[in-house]
């Protein structure tokens, strides 16, 4: 049956206070979603009182967290400037990259920090993005082709090239499907906008042979037609590329091969 | 949420993913949805001039007009169009939201039936009146 409010177990209660050590000279208050699965109990928010001087990014002050205030405090990241996708979270309401996104840029009062909504929790800020991975491989996500490549590498003009900009880019990072009511409502069978795309990124390539094969695997009521252009992806996309497009693409390559 | 994977769960990520692979029919109904869509743009302009015209008709008036062909086959292609819609559009939130499998069968059931049984009864009544005729009020 539908389910109007979280289950027990996930709500989230109020949680420390770490207050600003005497001296600080520009204080911002940081609520940052908590849950620990070897304590277990019900997340918490705790709110970190920090110095931001010197910190240009919110993954700058998480780190600063980290490293000074609280060193339990669980993420992932790693390339620190929008590259590898390892620090997307919800920040202020809206999933994007922690490292590349500017203090100046959030609106003035406290900052709220939860995790990927939506997604199994693993710890602190770190969801569980398997299924996540997993529906990215059901897509053959490699060129596939049966005619030899000949002697040398696989040519392509360069006006075909250019139909993978604004797809290439794509680091699935998961704020887009994350971002996806549809996704929310039913992950385990629609692909969501990131996979969408990405499965787009194959169909258009002019040096792939499978695209028939591709847009048979995706011409399902769940797979793919669980999107009806709701644009959070597109809004929330931190590399400002525009899934909710790909999609509409891929279901017009559908019409025109039954129409 | 059925087939979520969750730890006690001894299929791969990748068996879960694939599930049990494309449907095959989801271009059918979306092109379905929008070609009644457009369709329903002429005819929800010119219904709106028809009962525009019936304002202050009395009720032998309003039976002559839709006892005319056109009226009545466009009345009846009307209807046709707006149940189709509907039940295009409703069964797509059933989907969404609906993830108790009886309860999901029981409405997508129960809105098929509803849809078929409100163009019938509508035909019925366009057709009652174009061919019993009006002239015999």
């Amino acid at each position: 049956m539908a389910e109007f409010t979280l289950p027990k177990m996930s709500k989230v209660q109020k949680g420390k206070r770490f207050a600003a050590k005497p001296g600080a000279k520009q204080v911002r208050n940081f609520k940052v979603y908590r849950w620990d699965p070897d304590t277990g109990g019900n997340p918490r928010l705790d709110t970190y009182e920090v110095d931001v001087s010197g910190c240009a990014m919110v993954l700058d002050v998480l780190l600063k967290i980290k490293n000074e205030i609280d060193p339990t405090l669980t993420l992932r990241r790693s390339c620190r400037e929008g590259v590898c996708g390892s620090c997307a979270m919800n920040i202020d309401g809206e999933n994007t990259l922690a490292c590349i996104k500017g203090l100046d840029e959030l609106p003035a009062g406290d900052v709220s920090i939860y995790p990927l909504p939506h997604m199994p929790v693993v710890k602190d800020l770190v969801p569980d993005l398997t299924h996540f991975y997993a529906q990215y491989a059901s897509i053959k996500p490699w060129l596939q082709t049966e005619s030899s490549p000949g002697s040398r590498e696989r040519l392509q003009s360069p006006e075909d090239r250019k139909h993978l900009d604004g797809l290439y880019e794509c680091i699935l990072c998961a704020c887009c499907s994350t971002s996806c009511p549809s996704y929310w409502w039913n992950p385990d069978r629609f692909l969501g906008p990131a996979i969408l795309l990405q499965a787009y990124r194959w169909i258009i390539d002019s040096r792939d042979e499978a695209t028939g094969e591709r847009l048979d695997d995706l011409d399902d009521p769940f797979k793919l037609y669980r999107c009806h252009t709701i644009m959070n992806c597109t809004n929330t996309c931190p590399k400002g590329l525009n899934p909710a497009r790909a999609i509409g693409e891929i279901k017009q390559l559908l019409v025109n091969r039954t129409v | 949420m059925s087939a979520y994977p969750g730890h006690e769960d001894l299929r791969t990520p990748l068996k879960v993913a694939r599930g049990n692979g494309a449907a095959g029919t989801g271009v059918h109904h979306w092109w379905l949805q929008r070609v009644t869509a457009v369709a329903l743009i002429p005819l929800s302009i010119w219904c709106l001039f028809f009962l525009g015209g019936l304002v202050h008709a009395d009720y032998p008036v309003v039976l002559a007009a839709i006892a005319q062909p056109v009226h009545a086959v466009l009345l009846i292609v009307l209807s046709a169009c707006l149940f189709w819609h509907g039940a295009l559009g409703l069964q797509v939130i059933i989907e969404d939201y609906v993830h108790t499998r009886w309860l999901e069968v029981t409405l997508q059931m129960a809105l098929r039936f509803g849809a078929v049984l409100g163009a019938l009864a509508c035909f019925m009544a366009v057709l009652s009146v174009w061919l019993t005729g009006a002239g015999a009020y």
